[in-house]
């Protein structure tokens, strides 16, 4: 038997078993459904707005920006707020008391994001499908781009919220060291309004980071040629766009081995003890 | 609780000349704070072992070092004849660990996390040592047969680490630590548990190094104690052992007359001997009571803290007579 493959393995069975857990139970449920309400809400909003310079309803364009804003919630906020709570939690040291154990963990972890992510993925296109025109008109070709922006969006975000997560101290700082400066990402790449209409002098800034080109990318993905007209350069500029995401997830998964088996190594019975009395002065 | 004859020798080795753990000059240091100076002892193939010691002596750093969680300063440690700093997984497959403070897998339900984790063992079974444990057969040991499919958050603080223990044992380990494994346990729970360690040492050969505060608990489940105080292994040897190198003394209560008398006697059955046969008939309600392990302990720590860091063991004051 080989042994990392079994434990790769029972990392997919675990990934599974909590994304059942996680969608059948209450307060799970209520933030998936409230979370995406909000932004089909945006979208319901958004049908009866034109792109700038075309006539493509502007909901069309930002339901692929969420897609992409999407890949970087799972991958980066997700999975910082995660291993920090499980640091915390004891579930790391689990991991490390089992023979294997931090593989199968791991796997889990990646397999969780994207599980996640591609809930989401299902949540906005069958209600894109259903309630926008002009996403039934996507050919092939369209979707295994949004299929490659996905896996290298993730391999490009994950392993940083893998680091945050590893390097902070408490669960509370795994959430708000990923949640703000995500939320500030958002705010100035483009997703729910084109790039275009925010000050200049944003734009370099946004284009250093992945959520503009996870959003930029997706939108090529599912919109007509013609949106194009509405993005910087006028192009969708693909090469660029894969080799941001691809820099970022080739750095990143160079350093995230590095940082996750310093951490790791420190995780132990005390360093678990002592994160706990913390978060229960905290608490109470 | 098994009486052993010499130090280091349990009934249960067999086919195995090799110690379990074996720690020599064991050297612990945070900056210029040291923790350990120097802390060696051995155990034995299925010799069950008690940790006690104050807070802060390094009780938990003694063990996280044993475990493979700790680098230690200086020292040679084997762990199944392993060092565990460079212990590998198939040496993890081999050892059980049981810590105080976990929370973790709140979502999952008991017998589904027992049969998940129990499934990375699956590859180091062999022809004597089958592994896991099946998850039944656990979750009657450790009695949490109603709360098999439960979700693990629902459980009490009790249940909670009586999952833990059999989350600890799931993978038939050579070699357990448990570490204050009854803290918030009701006195059943406890009553359990001891057996569960019983059965484990006696019919699975398992080693078990635990840590307690309970000196009752320590000294029922020990086949061993050690006192860690002052940075040091201060004790090593069974509760009686223990009892007799720190105090020659024993109580001897008796009432002659309706009027009760206590004596601290170096010789308890010369003392006692001598008694009868001066006053024959006329005594009764005889007691002769060793020290107890917490006399002892108390002692042995109060003399260790104190500073005079002086290894002989002359007796610190009268012991029996006191209470």
């Amino acid at each position: 038997m080989n042994l990392q493959l079994h434990a790769v393995r029972l990392g997919l069975f675990r990934a599974w078993t909590e994304f059942r857990q996680s969608i059948t139970t209450r307060t799970d449920q209520v933030w998936i459904v409230s979370v995406n309400g909000i932004f089909i809400v945006v979208l319901l909003f958004q049908r009866n707005a034109d792109i700038p310079g075309t006539d493509i309803p502007l909901a069309l364009a930002t339901l692929p920006s969420l897609l992409g804003m999407n890949v970087m919630t799972g991958g980066w906020m997700q999975t910082a707020t995660t291993l920090s709570a499980e640091r915390e939690d004891g579930t790391l040291l689990r991991a490390k008391a089992t023979p294997n154990g931090m593989i199968g963990y791991l796997v889990a972890r990646i397999a969780l994001s994207a599980l996640n992510i591609l809930l989401g993925f299902a949540i906005f296109l069958v209600f894109g499908l259903t309630l926008l025109d002009g996403l039934g008109a996507v050919g092939v070709g369209g979707w295994l781009i949004l299929l490659a922006v996905f896996v290298v969006g993730l391999l490009a975000t994950l392993p940083w919220g893998a680091m945050l997560g590893s390097l902070v101290k408490s669960s509370g700082a795994g959430f708000g060291l990923s949640f703000l400066p995500a939320s500030l990402l958002i705010g100035i790449s483009g997703i729910f309004y084109p790039i275009s209409g925010l000050p200049d002098w944003l734009h370099p800034i946004a284009q250093i980071f992945p959520v503009y080109w996870l959003g930029l990318g997706m939108r090529s993905a599912l919109l007509p040629d013609q949106a194009a007209l509405a993005e910087i350069g006028e192009s969708w500029r693909h090469l660029e766009t894969f080799g941001m995401l691809g820099l970022w997830a080739v750095v990143g998964l160079a350093l995230a081995p590095r940082v996750l088996r310093r951490m790791a190594q420190r995780e132990s019975g005390s360093a678990v003890e002592e994160r706990r009395q913390r978060a229960m002065q905290m608490g109470t | 609780m098994t009486v052993t004859g010499a130090l280091g020798h349990s009934p249960a080795v067999e086919g195995s000349d090799q110690a379990a753990i074996d720690v020599r000059d064991l050297r612990m240091s945070y900056g210029s704070v040291e923790v350990l100076a120097g802390v060696s002892f051995t155990a034995q193939r299925g010799e069950v072992l008690t940790l006690l010691g104050p807070n802060g002596a390094g009780k938990s750093t003694t063990i996280e070092i044993l475990e493979g969680f700790r680098r230690r300063s200086a020292g040679e440690v084997s762990v199944l004849g392993v060092d565990p700093a460079q212990g590998d997984e198939q040496w993890r497959a081999r050892i059980g660990v049981v810590l105080q403070s976990w929370r973790d897998h709140g979502r999952w339900r008991v017998r589904e996390l027992l049969n998940h984790l129990g499934q990375y063992y699956l590859p180091y079974s062999t022809e004597d040592r089958r592994r896991p444990l099946q998850a039944d057969e656990l979750i009657e040991m450790v009695g949490l047969t109603a709360e098999a499919d439960r979700k693990i958050v629902s459980l009490s603080g009790g249940q909670r680490r009586r999952l833990d223990v059999a989350i600890g044992i799931v993978g038939r380990p050579e070699l357990l630590f448990l570490d204050e494994p009854t803290a918030g346990f009701d006195p059943q729970a406890r009553r359990d548990f001891h057996d569960v360690v019983h059965r484990l040492a006696d019919l699975e050969n398992t080693t078990i190094l635990l840590t307690t505060h309970d000196l009752d608990e320590a000294e029922k489940l020990a086949d061993r104690i050690l006192i860690l105080a002052g940075h040091r292994i201060v004790a090593d040897g069974s509760a009686d052992q223990l009892s007799r190198q720190v105090s020659g003394h024993t109580e001897v209560r008796w009432t002659r007359d309706g009027q009760r008398f206590v004596h601290s006697a170096a010789d308890a059955t010369g003392f006692v001997r001598q008694l009868f046969s001066q006053y024959g008939e006329e005594i009764a309600d005889l007691e002769v009571r060793r020290a107890t392990l917490e006399d002892t302990y108390m002692a042995l720590v109060q003399r260790h803290e104190s500073g005079s860091a002086d290894q002989s063991a002359e007796p610190a004051a009268t012991f029996g007579g006191q209470r």
